[in-house]
């Protein structure tokens, strides 16, 4: 007997508008984790190269902490574990974003780490010599080139972000993977259903690629 | 006569590294110090304690009347210090962020609270008097050297020094621009402004100096009148120097 798949393209289509909501689920918790994780990243990023070393070493402990543990474990630990800490329930919702938040955090305080550091010390000497405050020095001169240069590693890491949020489909938030996963129990259609998601996934990277390459563009042309 | 500048057995360590020997320098106002020495023989070190870009370990340094303690020990002065001294570096150090306006804009706007159109008012005086008035909304990294140098002597000139520190000036530009950057410089000399000039343009020393200082391995060797310092040296050291410099 001869075996022949057949891509049914009529379940892929049909399997559009059910996948298509967990869409705001997947923008939501990865942009609402980036935005805290961004905070969290000027941060500890900053005070990473602080010349105290009680503010620089609990800041890397953070980021060492969350960059050498898996993500998926962090959520788990967060949605299961933490529970029982607090003594009440966490929404898987929250549990995602918290997770994308201190998971990208510790990541973008490397971006900023990075980005801070590779600024020319001349310019923060030429700051302090036209009687700026240290302050002022930073984010009048520093700050706002370091953050053209952290543009790129921010967008890697604003896609990362948006790829790690499949993996909170096992605490059951009803983001792209999820929706897709309780689709195919119903059609068993896993094929197209998976190739699906793969290209709402890629329409969502593509675009952030996109309009990231045009501020790119547009925010380093003066320097 | 107001000195602007006092060292009085100062002293500054890289490491193990002793990089200023016990210096003993004053400043009068309205002077021209030029500094001269080889590479690595403290002479940039010297003028960065002027501002506190650079501790000092032992010693008294008073500049514009402020006491500046070793080891930074004195942040309000340092502060105070670094309004009344501008400085010009090496590489110029423009924030390439900015236009050459804004460049000059930042430090009257957030030090000194200038109005916009006070600060806008001012840098556009400063950088007709530099030559470039022109240039105005251009971003540094459209100008040539010698033309970022100037603006970067403007930058300085926009808080109304008392004090100018120059820090190897023309030694990152292409020759044919050396020129422009000096015909500034001496400008500023004439109209009376005090001037610590780290330098290897000897022409300029002698044109425009009212003394000259030679520092050799962190200590002052030799200083007096550019005449005489660089027609009849008297320290062997300082006529090795100079018959090397002056050679070519």
């Amino acid at each position: 007997m001869e075996f022949q798949f057949q891509f049914d393209w009529q379940a892929a289509i049909d399997s559009i508008p059910f996948l298509i909501k967990g869409i705001p689920y997947t923008l939501l918790i990865s942009f609402g984790g980036l935005l805290i994780g961004f905070a969290l990243g000027i941060v500890f990023g900053l005070l990473s190269i602080n010349k105290k070393w009680f503010l620089r070493w609990p800041a890397t402990a953070y980021i060492e902490i969350f960059r050498g543990t898996p993500i998926l474990v962090q959520v788990l630990f967060i949605f299961y574990g933490l529970p029982d800490l607090i003594g009440g329930p966490i929404d898987p919702l929250t549990a995602g974003i918290a997770a994308i938040a201190l998971n990208s955090g510790a990541y973008i305080s490397e971006v900023v780490r990075g980005g801070v550091q590779s600024i020319d010390k001349g310019q923060t000497e030429a700051g302090l010599s036209l009687g700026l405050s240290r302050n002022q020095t930073f984010w009048s001169v520093v700050w706002p080139q370091a953050f053209r240069r952290m543009i790129p590693p921010l967008g890697n890491q604003a896609i990362v972000s948006i790829k790690d949020t499949s993996l909170f489909s096992v605490i059951g938030v009803g983001e792209l993977v999820r929706q897709g996963q309780i689709y195919i129990a119903n059609t068993f259609t896993a094929f197209e259903v998976y190739f699906v998601v793969a290209i709402l996934y890629l329409a969502i990277t593509l675009s952030l690629s996109i309009i990231l390459r045009f501020v790119e563009r547009r925010g380093l042309a003066s320097v | 006569m107001t000195q602007i500048v006092k060292m009085k057995g100062m002293n500054k360590y890289f490491g193990k590294l002793h990089v200023l020997k016990d210096i003993d320098l004053t400043v009068e106002q309205g002077e021209v110090v030029v500094i001269i020495g080889a590479s690595g023989s403290g002479k940039s070190t010297l003028i960065r304690c002027v501002n506190g870009l650079e501790e000092y370990e032992s010693g008294t340094l008073e500049v514009d009347g402020q006491q500046l303690a070793p080891k930074s020990g004195n942040p309000k002065a340092l502060a105070e210090i670094r309004k009344e001294v501008g400085m010009v570096f090496q590489q110029f150090n423009l924030f390439p962020h900015l236009t050459v306006k804004r460049n000059i804009m930042l430090a009257p706007k957030k030090v000194k609270d200038a109005p916009e159109t006070v600060a806008n008012a001012t840098a556009e005086r400063l950088l007709n008097r530099v030559g470039i008035g022109n240039q105005a909304d251009k971003y540094p990294s459209q100008l040539s050297g010698g033309q970022q140098q100037r603006v970067a002597i403007a930058r300085a000139l926009a808080m109304e020094p008392r004090l100018m520190l120059f820090d190897e000036p023309t030694s990152a530009l292409d020759p044919e621009m050396i020129g422009e950057v000096l015909d500034v410089m001496r400008e500023l000399a004439k109209e009376g402004m005090t001037m610590m000039v780290v330098t290897h343009e000897m022409g300029f020393a002698r044109e425009v100096a009212d003394r000259v200082i030679y520092i050799h391995e962190g200590q002052i060797v030799e200083q007096g009148k550019p005449d005489d310092v660089f027609d009849n040296p008297q320290n062997e050291r300082t006529q090795a120097f100079l018959s090397r410099v002056l050679a070519h």
